[in-house]
């Protein structure tokens, strides 16, 4: 068994090309996030309502919405390129946890008071199927980038790394959101919001997972 | 090595890296050869057998070269490493953890024949050797009782011949020792 050890050394060492070392993992995140937010700001100068968003950002907690989502795709984004790497600890999954925490708080109490004004009829569907198209196609091109760049590092755990970077996406798809979104946050909104969201870390998530099988089989 | 310290053996490495990423094929050889009693360190907490130790170490040894681009210099290298083997250690227990679960490990199966004629020897040996101690276990007269009437096949009046006792008595011993055989057999 040990010779068969030499071997397998002696194999490696003989097909050893040269290698493009990574760039740090906070470089690259800081690259991926300002090509977005580029392309973003193109897109919200090129088609959003900017006088309707700047009277719902004068709300506080409008605000606060904003900082949570955005905050929340910051950190999950640097997350998944930390957890891309084989020497990182896994309690980077918790980086994002204080933007989450901003997001749901402020989400949760905008639905609160809507409850309040207009009682069970809140719950109408109404223009929620919108956001769920915005939230999922929004995602679609940024989760392709985004686990393009993550598979560059060959995560040797694919799963924890796949599953921040769609929390990070779908965070940034719901910031974009509210720059398209003339009216408060309803019950329906969030649970539709949750629901995107789930669906896009859980898309990425199995994608990874698939991936990670076929490499497995070969 | 003797008398170097673990930070410049762990210096070393990560300059044979460096330069492992640029090409150089000799310091890749030599950092893995070096790497090797380390990563089996490593391994040997999860893996026992030197075999299956031996062949999680490989596995860790491909994974560290289909990762090396990931290793930046300026980081230490022991732990980069700890962490590729750690992982793969336990990826590889997991594994074997699901293959175990859908396997059985039977010394006699490796003893099973094709023809099923051919394993009724061996599986009547097996079923006969808890039945030999249960009878040993019985009072005198039930084991008489049992091994006329039933191992030697006698009839009653054969029996009673044989053993100077009555057809009654014989009658008797016989049902309560198959009863206490059903009990033993049962508890078993």
């Amino acid at each position: 068994m040990a010779s068969e050890t030499d071997r397998l050394i002696e194999r490696l060492a003989r097909e050893a090309e040269p290698v493009r070392r990574l760039a740090p993992p906070l470089h690259r995140a800081a690259i991926w996030l300002a090509v977005v937010a580029a392309a973003l700001a193109a897109v919200i100068f090129a088609f959003a309502d900017l006088d309707v968003f700047a009277r719902r950002a004068a709300d506080e907690k409008m605000t606060l919405e904003l900082i949570g989502t955005v905050l929340t795709g910051i950190l999950a984004t640097i997350a998944a390129f930390e957890l891309s790497l084989p020497d990182r600890a896994r309690s980077w999954a918790l980086l994002p946890l204080p933007g989450l925490a901003l997001w749901i708080a402020s989400s949760g109490y905008s639905c609160w008071r809507h409850w309040l004004t207009y009682g069970p009829d809140g719950w109408e569907i109404g223009e929620s199927w919108n956001c769920f198209r915005f939230i999922l196609g929004a995602s679609l091109p940024l989760a392709a980038s985004l686990v393009f760049l993550l598979r560059r590092a060959r995560p040797l755990a694919p799963l924890p790394c796949a599953l921040m970077g769609g929390l990070g996406v779908a965070a940034i798809a719901a910031f974009a959101l509210q720059f398209f979104h003339p009216f408060d946050v309803t019950f329906m909104d969030l649970a539709v919001h949750l629901v995107s969201v789930a669906i896009v870390v859980g898309a990425v998530g199995a994608t990874e997972r698939l991936s990670e099988r076929r490499l497995a089989l070969r | 090595m003797r008398g170097v310290s673990e930070a410049d053996k762990d210096r070393g490495w990560s300059q044979l890296m460096a330069a492992a990423q640029a090409g150089d094929r000799r310091a890749y050889e030599r950092l893995l050869r070096e790497a090797v009693p380390f990563i089996r360190a490593v391994v040997a907490h999860q893996h026992r057998r030197p075999d299956r130790l031996e062949e999680v170490v490989q596995e860790v040894l491909l994974a560290v070269h289909r990762v090396r681009h990931t290793y930046d210099p300026a980081r230490p290298f022991r732990h980069w490493l700890a962490m590729i083997a750690r992982r793969r250690s336990i990826d590889a227990l997991r594994r074997r953890g699901r293959t175990e679960a859908n396997e059985i490990s039977d010394e006699f199966a490796y003893e099973t024949f094709a023809d099923p004629a051919a394993n009724r020897e061996l599986e009547v040996s097996a079923a006969t050797d808890g039945l030999g101690e249960a009878i040993a276990g019985l009072s005198p007269p039930q084991r008489e009782a049992i091994e006329l009437l039933k191992l030697r096949e006698m009839s009653l009046k054969e029996a009673s011949r044989a053993s100077g006792r009555s057809v009654a008595a014989l009658k008797v011993n016989v049902h309560r020792a198959i009863k206490a055989l059903r009990q033993r057999l049962q508890g078993e």
